[in-house]
């Protein structure tokens, strides 16, 4: 049997649009629509055609401020750590241990979160951290349970996430464009903010966009270390499908969650273009 | 203008330089040539900068460089994969040293004078592309836009243009040569190819192993190589052993392991000294028959070569071995019966040859 170029296409464009249909389009159109629905009156959906879960958003107020606040802080949070200890292993450190540092910088994230969230927890906890300070005489501190404790736990948790990307962006760098750098006048400090960071930046946009999408639907951390107190949208999504059944009102608020995150990741990538990061000859993601 | 003085370059137990001793005139064309892995880019890092000597020390201008970092020598590089910066633009790359310059220099300042580098290496119209969006002979007359719009008072140029093919490395080195004169900078080469040393370079400084074998005109070192390293190494030699008969008034006689007596140029010895004697293919002809008065070998042709303008004849003599001459195409034409299997004659004209010093 003979394809034409355009049947041959289709077919082998198929299995992959089926996978997109399915685990991508389905789910998010099944959540616009009960978006517009009511809770049944035993929970769950009822169908209807009504904004009143959009209206209603409003008194979720908290948890989308928690994200919208913790989500990009926790992103810059995590870039700031990452990046220098990215330069740091791919630049500085001589190749022969490279390995072995880079094996101590997986090796925590071979336990499960929820393990290393209880280690947290006892650290940042009353007989943590807190005590220590109180020991050396630098005052009471309440840590575990406050913002600061879900970021905390973001940084540590997302930190991979960041890293290699930019591991990858740096290593690859090319020594003699800072050798070059440096033949035409410029000391090590100006070449790094000339070459190394503008070249560094693809990596630097894959992985702030891997670990802000991320967070954004965070839900484990928020609720371990901010015991209640500091919950994200991902944790009033779980208590309006899990406990209160308001499935209705949890699909509206899971549409505006997509809606931000589009805007927030559309903007960024703007403002990486404009900066330069965007070139064909480096992809960007 | 730049001094080597017993610089040494050691990495670990290699020793890349081993007490050069170089200096560089003043808009000079200075090529350090030699086969790989000895030391000619090691020398040229130690003047650019990215290279400390391990003893030794090298002067710019009169003042000792040896520590200085590289961002603060008067001198630029052209890199072998030219290392351009794939972020900025064709002009932005050529701006760059201009930018990095305390006190600044006004941005029209610098715009005239990227346009003009730009201009001279025939880029004109490109400042506004991509790197990635130039032939790899493009890019490599940016990068020598980048490092001349610096006026620096050496242009280093590492390999430039191994990475192009043969009729553009032609075209490139006219137009070194061109720019060169213009600008009257001093320019120093890295090349391992002997014949772009030998047409562009006003001195060449042949290495070998680490050291500097012979420092001189291109004319000087094919004429008179200083020893057997060098007579090898540029273009090619008949290496023969002799004893010297008579030393008279700038001529030396010796005579060769067959017996036969010739006379080669000048050299300081005493008769009686056994001496390598190196004689180019080129200095040597061939005959029929024996010439009167002219000293002769005979020979059997054993190959015989076509290379186009040259015919290279190989020859096979009991005692000396194989010989190599090179006839040119014209005379070929006065040698019939010239194959291979016959004897001829290889003519040895007075004073054609050379004595070489030990290595
Ligand atoms: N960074 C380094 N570490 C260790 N050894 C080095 C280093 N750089 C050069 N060498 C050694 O020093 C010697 C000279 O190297 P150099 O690069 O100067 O050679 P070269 O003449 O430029 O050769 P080529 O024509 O192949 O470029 C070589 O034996 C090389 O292996
Ligand atoms: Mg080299």
């Amino acid at each position: 049997m003979a394809l034409s170029n355009r049947q041959a296409r289709w077919l082998l464009l198929g299995p992959a649009g089926l996978w997109y249909a399915m685990l991508l389009v389905l789910p998010l159109a099944v959540v616009l629509v009960y978006s517009f629905g009511e809770r049944g009156a035993a929970g769950g959906y009822q169908p209807a055609f009504t904004l009143a879960q959009y209206a209603n958003l409003a008194t979720r107020w908290t948890a989308f401020k928690n994200t919208l606040m913790l989500a990009p802080l926790g992103t810059v949070a995590a870039l700031l750590i990452a990046y220098p200890l990215a330069y740091f292993l791919a630049v500085r450190v001589n190749p022969r241990w490279r390995t072995l540092l880079l094996v101590l910088v997986i090796v925590p994230f071979w336990t499960s979160i929820l393990i290393r969230s209880y280690a947290w927890i006892f650290l940042l906890g009353g007989r943590g951290i807190p005590a220590l300070l109180a020991d050396l005489g630098l005052g009471d501190w309440r840590l575990i349970n406050t913002p600061f404790a879900v970021l905390v736990g973001i940084v540590y948790g997302y930190m991979p996430l960041m890293f290699f990307p930019i591991y990858v962006s740096l290593e690859k760098l090319d020594r003699k464009l800072l050798e070059a750098a440096s033949d035409l006048g410029s000391p090590p400090w100006r070449s790094f903010v000339q070459v190394t960071l503008p070249l560094s930046l693809p990596g630097v946009a894959t992985g702030s966009m891997l670990v802000f999408i991320l967070l954004m639907g965070e839900y484990l951390i928020p609720q371990m270390l901010g015991g209640g107190k500091v919950f994200f949208v991902g944790n009033a999504l779980v208590d309006l499908f899990l406990q209160s059944r308001n499935w209705a009102f949890g699909s509206a608020m899971s549409v505006t969650l997509v809606a931000v995150m589009l805007v927030v990741v559309t903007l960024y990538m703007r403002f990486l273009k404009r900066i330069g990061a965007a070139r064909e000859d480096v992809g960007l993601m | 203008m730049a001094e080597f003085i017993g610089t040494t370059k050691r990495y670990g137990t290699v020793l890349a330089a081993d007490r050069l001793n170089l200096a560089i005139r003043r808009g000079e064309f200075l090529s350090f040539l030699g086969p790989s892995g000895c030391g000619k880019t090691t020398a040229l890092r130690m003047l650019a900068g990215f290279e400390t000597p391990s003893d030794g020390t090298i002067l710019i201008d009169g003042v000792e460089v040896g520590a200085m970092p590289a961002y603060r020598r008067p001198v630029n590089m052209v890199f072998q994969n030219y290392a351009l910066f794939p972020h900025l633009t064709v002009a932005e790359n050529v701006a760059y040293g201009l930018r990095q310059r305390r006190p600044r220099v006004a941005r029209e300042d610098i715009a005239t004078r990227v346009a003009r580098a730009l201009d001279m290496v025939r880029l004109g119209d490109f400042g506004p592309r991509r790197i990635w969006q130039m032939s790899g002979g493009q890019q490599q007359r940016v990068a020598l836009a980048r490092a001349i719009v610096n006026e620096p008072k050496i242009l280093l140029l590492d390999e430039p243009m191994a990475a192009l093919d043969a009729k553009l490395r032609a075209e490139m080195q006219v137009e070194l040569l061109n720019l060169q004169r213009q600008l009257g900078i001093t320019f120093v080469l890295v090349t391992h190819d002997q014949q772009e040393a030998l047409s562009m370079s006003d001195r060449i400084c042949l290495m070998g192993k680490g050291r500097i074998a012979q420092i001189g005109t291109p004319r000087e070192l094919y004429d008179r190589p200083a020893n057997r390293y060098v007579a090898s190494f540029i273009g090619r030699a008949n290496l023969l052993p002799a004893t010297v008969r008579g030393v008279a008034d700038g001529r030396v006689v010796v005579t060769l392991a067959s017996g036969d007596q010739v006379e080669v140029a000048a050299a300081e010895t005493v008769p009686g000294t056994a001496v390598e004697i190196a004689i180019r293919p080129e200095s040597l002809s061939l005959s029929p028959h024996p010439v009167e008065g002219t000293p002769s070998v005979p020979a059997v042709i054993t190959n015989r070569i076509f290379l186009g303008e040259h015919i290279e004849f190989q020859l096979t003599h009991p005692v000396l071995g194989v010989l190599q001459v090179m006839v040119p195409r014209q005379t070929e034409r006065m040698l019939p019966g010239a194959d291979v299997g016959a004897t001829f004659h290889v003519l040895w004209d007075r004073g054609l040859g050379q004595i070489l010093a030990e290595d």
